[in-house]
């Protein structure tokens, strides 16, 4: 029994919190979220060069070959740093191609896409199907047709991993005939979404995985992003202590004053808790696949919640200062709040946690 | 990282378990009280005879030299049989580990192996009705006389006091020192006419704890713990070994609650169908569950923290503010869920499994109370592990 990091896990998130650090300053992530595209070439390169597009992809296609727990990590740190970046897209298509591609597919789409030459994003939802996760309508065969909307920086990517009704994945480049990819609006300018439509397109692929295939690269989407958003509590958390101590009214630090500090407290237990979440699911990942779907919910049904509104509750902290676009605040609430709402929200996670433990299925136990 | 027991864990964890299988003594007698503490003692003898009693305590001293792990298995497996306390609850928590850390070899001597057997019950006298959270500011007074003390004052919450031989008393013997400086730990005899204990009736209409009364009472020398004018470290350690303590077996308990709680939903009608089947009540139900699941890594990652520190943390003040959310909150749940008979009080023909969950709601009241208010920790959070400003 060891909760807790290990050296080597312990390397991985300083070398991602410097480096995420000296790349992605406010100014740097106010640019990219400013621009057109959205997308940072040169920081998407370095991310690279680290390994960490390959991150948790097997090492015969050109991965690292690490772990769940690993993938936490840096999550973790990425949202921390508030990172715009399509890695988290990358990671879970890559997951996909990992766990329902064949051999030769894998070394077209997927080692490319381990060592950053190629990105591909999941495209999931359909226009007229529920926003709901592992719920697909659209149609298999020779050809797909249809709209899937809110797919995550397609914008910039090479590939879409599209998902259809009978749980199947197809490779369909971005520039096949018959695709129109066009931007959406989120609340989280540190994202994009994109609207993918199919006109009679004819995938490059079909991967032979079937729809079971997916579940634990789902799972463990949700534990990347989950992890992702206990990050953003952890950086919230950090900038309301450090103002709560300066910040000086009625002649004392308002820390000091209990209405602030018990928020700062109510603050930490939400991060901590996320954080434990996320680690047992990650670990669970890793060491006990059967607990995952469970244990990911839990994570992310938490997640989805501390993620949002640790921020929400750094914005009272900081009062009038944090309310305003100066401020980089509204930026981790924004992005917190999309997270919650991405991969099942906390509404649909409970569900499937409220199904387990009715059915009197027990968390990951040891002692 | 590793959640996963080492082979020579889990081994204990199933003798643990076996043990526990074959000698469980059944539920707690429902009579008063005096049955219930005799239940109890006869229960620590036999856990005290298969080495169970005081299983953190080192070997030295009778106790079984467990490790933290250890200790978490045996308190969690203990609380998922629902296996009954022992009645010297109070002693071998904290008054037998303060002896072994700070007594003299006599007090070892003298004290230690009646502590594991129950023979002598042991009270803790620290809260006062003026001194609640701010405990440094207690009044109760000890005087020096020749080589006795004689105390005075008044102490409150004194769970157990009516059978307790032992208090382990926190007095104020320089009032002109530092609130803080000016305090000594003594072990007082409760067996003499200058202790007066009355019991307090609680909201639940038990009178689990007592005020305990001194008028000059006597206390000889040899009884301080830790010399005088250092009770308010003593005391600490105290506290300290309480915390440490309760984490895996009020998480087990908890979990027993959630199973019980689910099974309630399940069999309370609903709309054709069950309050299982209700979406409100399924997602308050869920979101329990995630909350335990928290609070039990949490556990995990502060129990790796103090294997590799050897203190436990301010952080640990994280999981007794939970426990007490996530109590109260299973307590509400099961009544909303109960709906109109949860109006019965326990007893009542027609209440719902008993009473228990209007007994359980109105206990728990408590939870955000005793052993350090969830407001006081909440500072404690704020000042020692966020590092904000005291306001005082």
């Amino acid at each position: 029994m060891y909760f807790d990091l290990t050296d080597e896990q312990q390397a991985i998130k300083s070398t991602a919190k410097g480096f995420l650090a000296s790349r992605f300053k406010s100014e740097r992530i106010r640019e990219i979220a400013a621009s057109e595209s959205g997308f940072d070439e040169a920081g998407w390169k370095e991310m690279a060069e680290l390994g960490w597009a390959g991150l948790a992809l097997p090492e015969e296609w050109g991965g690292q070959g690490l772990g769940t727990v690993e993938l936490a990590v840096l999550f973790e740190e990425m949202g921390y740093a508030l990172a715009p970046s399509p890695l988290l897209s990358n990671t879970i298509a890559g997951l996909a191609l990992a766990a329902g591609a064949s051999d030769e597919q894998k070394e077209r789409w997927l080692r490319p896409l381990a060592e950053g030459e190629l990105r591909g994003t999941p495209a999931l939802i359909d226009a007229d199907g529920p926003a709901e996760p592992m719920s697909f309508s659209m149609g298999a065969g020779d050809t797909l047709s249809g709209e899937k909307t809110l797919v995550l920086d397609a914008g910039d990517a090479d590939f879409f991993l599209v998902a259809t009704a009978d749980g199947g994945r197809h490779v369909v480049e971005k520039g096949a005939d018959g695709v129109t990819v066009s931007a959406e609006e989120s609340i989280d300018p540190t994202r994009r979404l994109f609207t993918v439509r199919l006109d009679g397109v004819r995938p490059e692929a079909t991967l032979p995985g079937s729809g079971e295939d997916y579940h634990p690269v789902f799972h463990r989407a949700c534990v990347a992003l989950a992890a992702e958003s206990t990050g953003l509590a952890q950086r919230a958390l950090e900038m309301s202590v450090e103002y709560a101590k300066d910040r000086q009214q009625f002649g004392r630090p308002i820390g000091a004053y209990q209405a602030v500090s018990h928020r700062c407290a109510q603050m930490l237990l939400e991060t901590e808790n996320s954080r434990s979440a996320v680690f047992g699911a990650a670990w669970a990942a890793d060491a006990e696949p059967e607990s995952l779907p469970l244990a990911a919910s839990m994570a992310k049904a938490y997640a989805s919640d501390a993620g949002w509104r640790v921020p929400d509750a750094a914005i009272q902290v900081h009062g009038g200062i944090g309310f305003t676009w100066e401020h980089d605040l509204h930026f981790f609430l924004k992005r917190g709040r999309a997270n919650a709402a991405m991969f099942g929200d906390a509404k649909w996670h409970r569900e499937r946690v409220a199904d387990s433990v009715l059915a009197g299925e027990t968390a990951p136990a040891s002692a | 990282m590793d959640l996963t027991l080492s082979p020579s864990e889990e081994e204990f964890r199933e003798e643990v378990r076996s043990w526990l299988q074959e000698n469980h003594p059944g539920p707690e007698p429902e009579a008063g009280l005096d049955e219930v503490m005799a239940f109890r003692r006869e229960w620590q003898l036999r856990l005290h005879a298969a080495g169970w009693a005081g299983i953190s305590w080192p070997k030295e001293y009778g106790g079984r030299g467990a490790t933290m792990i250890e200790q978490a298995i045996f308190a969690a497996e203990a609380s998922r049989q629902e296996a009954p306390s022992p009645a010297n609850v109070l002693g071998l928590a904290m008054g037998g580990p303060v002896v072994i850390a700070h007594g003299t070899d006599e007090q070892k001597a003298r004290y230690l192996e009646p502590i594991l057997t129950g023979e002598e019950i042991w009270c803790q006298g620290f809260s006062e009705p003026e001194s609640g959270s701010d405990l440094a500011s207690l009044k109760t007074r000890a005087v020096k006389d020749g080589d006795e003390w004689v105390v005075t004052g008044q102490k409150v919450w004194t769970t157990f006091a009516q059978y307790a031989k032992w208090c382990m008393l926190v007095a104020r013997t320089d009032s002109d020192a530092p609130k803080h400086q000016g305090l000594t730990y003594f072990l007082m005899d409760m067996e003499q006419d200058g202790v007066q204990t009355r019991p307090l009736v609680q909201i639940t209409g038990e009178g689990e704890f007592n005020e305990v009364f001194f008028e000059e009472a006597r206390v000889p020398d040899a009884n301080v713990v830790g010399g005088v004018g250092n009770g308010w470290a003593v005391a600490i350690t105290t506290l300290m070994n309480e915390r440490a303590g309760l984490a895996f077996g009020a998480i087990s308990q908890i979990q027993n609650s959630l199973g019980r709680l689910s099974k309630l939903a399940q069999e309370t009608p609903s709309n054709g169908g069950s309050v299982a089947d209700d979406s409100y009540f399924r997602q308050r139900i869920a979101q329990l569950h995630i909350e335990v699941e928290t609070m039990r890594l949490n556990a995990y990652r502060g129990l790796t923290k103090t294997m590799q520190s050897g203190i436990p943390g301010p952080e640990g003040s994280l999981g007794k503010w939970q426990w007490a959310d996530i109590n109260q909150d299973l307590t509400e749940l099961a009544l909303e869920i109960e709906g109109a008979y949860s109006m019965l009080a326990r007893g009542a023909d027609h209440a719902v499994s008993g009473g228990a969950w209007q007994y359980g709601f109105l206990r728990s009241r408590a939870n955000s109370i005793e052993g350090g208010t969830t407001d006081i920790l909440k500072n404690i959070i704020a000042e020692r592990v966020l590092g904000l400003p005291r306001l005082r």
